[in-house]
């Protein structure tokens, strides 16, 4: 998935900025309960406390009359650094939900999510919320610009697996 | 009938004003933060001496169910052979639905039951909502022939109906006001206005915004000008599961303002009072203005 994501990430960043880029990968544990549903995820930036960007949110935008959104408030801490200003669906953030396994998204440093950043420490937040389930957060900390090789990730107990980031010049 | 009525009328200021009297009229909505299109809340609304339990009666608010009677009441007799008091006999409340932009709203599918009225709010418009039960009395109490009576009315009632040899004359003017407030989205600020009469929370923190581990400032008003030494008391819910009520006790400063550090998330029930002695040539003695509100803590 990321080698045949990457060539495409090269061929539309400018040949002017540096083809640096963000690896995120999100583990959704399998859970052995009666009641499953996929979690809600929101996944984004903070630098400072302040929120920067959003990643993406993966909820369910199937459902009619938009019901589905009736529980982003639950990822309570995405809702309200950023998700109770946003009008639904966002372009280019709101995504399905995602089944258990291991997900990959990449970002170019040239994406618009992570143009706003200052140099210095920022954090990768991954919040997830599942319907009669539980709720987690997880950090992790990362150096802006890209200028060498990073590696941050963190782990769940009990609605997120592991979570890990890699930063490529 | 007559009787019953003003007997009613008091027993309504007592559960009202009179928190010293046990008995508190609460609303306790389902959520204030919410997500989606148009998300619904329902609300309880009672009169209880815990909080946020439902043991004694309904909060009879105008448009919500039927007037609430207890199923083969008979109004039992008392010593002296007057018929006790019946809650059938308060008024009911006038409640206001107020929309993020100022207009009202109606509540929907009310109900009530023996100890609690329930009904519903659509909240068809992004931003802060507030729902508001504001009231305000007069009570005079004194003694005649070494007998204690009281009365209540209008202001200018007053000198035909007590006697001017009364003894032991107070007459007390209060105004209450129990609010929530619930946000769709966004929170919003515009019936955060204060109405520039009685008792009201001009809140520095939204009263949707409130979090586990950051502090709230609240600034208290009266008749729209801060109000200094006001008593604030904060009770969580949850009573039942705990041996200590652990209420939070406060006092405004001079600028009307305090801080509430929350011990930990969830439903708070806030009770503001302020009460002072009337030295003016009305025949007013005492004023009492009390504010209350049900505000939600979130977990961060």
């Amino acid at each position: 998935m990321r080698k045949l994501f990457l060539p495409l990430v090269l061929l539309t960043a400018s040949p002017l900025l540096s083809a640096a880029q963000m690896d995120i990968e999100v583990e959704i544990p399998r859970l052995e309960v009666a009641e499953y549903h996929r979690p809600y995820v929101a996944l984004w930036l903070e630098q400072d406390g302040q929120h920067v960007a959003n990643l993406s949110v993966w909820y369910d935008i199937k459902m009619k009359d938009n019901e589905g959104e009736k529980w982003l408030k639950d990822m309570r801490q995405w809702w309200r650094r950023s998700g109770r200003t946003l009008e639904f669906p966002v372009d280019g953030i709101s995504a399905a939900t995602r089944a258990p396994g291991v997900h990959t998204l990449t970002f170019s440093a040239s994406d618009e999510a992570l143009k706003g950043l200052q140099a210095g420490e920022f954090q990768l937040l991954v919040e997830a919320a599942r319907e009669v389930g539980g709720r987690e957060l997880l950090r992790i900390p990362l150096q802006w610009p890209i200028s060498q090789q990073q590696t941050g990730e963190a782990r769940g107990s009990h609605e997120l697996g592991r979570v890990a980031a890699t930063l490529t010049p | 009938m007559k009787t019953f009525t003003k007997l009613g009328l008091l027993t309504l200021a007592t559960c009202l004003s009179f928190s010293a009297h046990a008995h508190r009229s609460w609303m306790l909505p389902s959520a204030t933060v919410l997500s989606g299109d148009a998300p619904w809340v329902t609300v309880d609304a009672a009169v209880s001496n815990d909080i946020f339990y439902f043991e004694h009666f309904p909060l009879q608010i105008e448009g919500v169910g039927q007037p609430f009677v207890r199923p083969g009441a008979q109004p039992p007799a008392t010593a002296n052979g007057k018929p006790a008091p019946q809650p059938m006999q308060r008024p009911r409340a006038n409640l206001q639905i107020q929309r993020p932009d100022g207009s009202l709203a109606q509540p929907q599918f009310g109900n009530i039951g023996r100890y609690r009225s329930t009904f519903d709010v659509e909240l068809d418009q992004k931003g802060t909502w507030k729902l508001a039960i504001a009231n305000q009395g007069l009570f005079a109490s004194y003694e005649e022939n070494g007998e204690r009576k009281r009365w209540s009315g209008k202001l200018e009632d007053v000198k035909t109906a007590i006697p001017a040899k009364a003894d032991k004359l107070q007459v007390t003017q209060s105004s209450s006001r129990m609010e929530v407030f619930v946000t769709s989205g966004a929170p919003t600020e515009q019936v955060l206005t204060p109405a520039g009469k009685g008792l009201e929370l001009a809140p520095v923190t939204h009263p949707n915004d409130l979090v586990h581990g950051e502090a709230a400032r609240f600034v208290f008003l009266l008749d729209g000008k801060p109000a200094a030494n006001v008593k604030v008391t904060l009770i969580r819910e949850g009573i039942r599961y705990r041996d200590t009520l652990d209420e939070i006790e406060l006092t405004t400063n001079d600028q009307g303002e305090l801080s509430v550090d929350w011990p930990q998330a969830g439903m708070y029930w806030m009770e503001a009072v302020s009460s002072m002695p009337v030295k003016d040539d009305s025949p007013v003695t005492q004023r009492r203005d009390s504010y209350t509100a049900t505000l939600e803590v979130m977990a961060p």
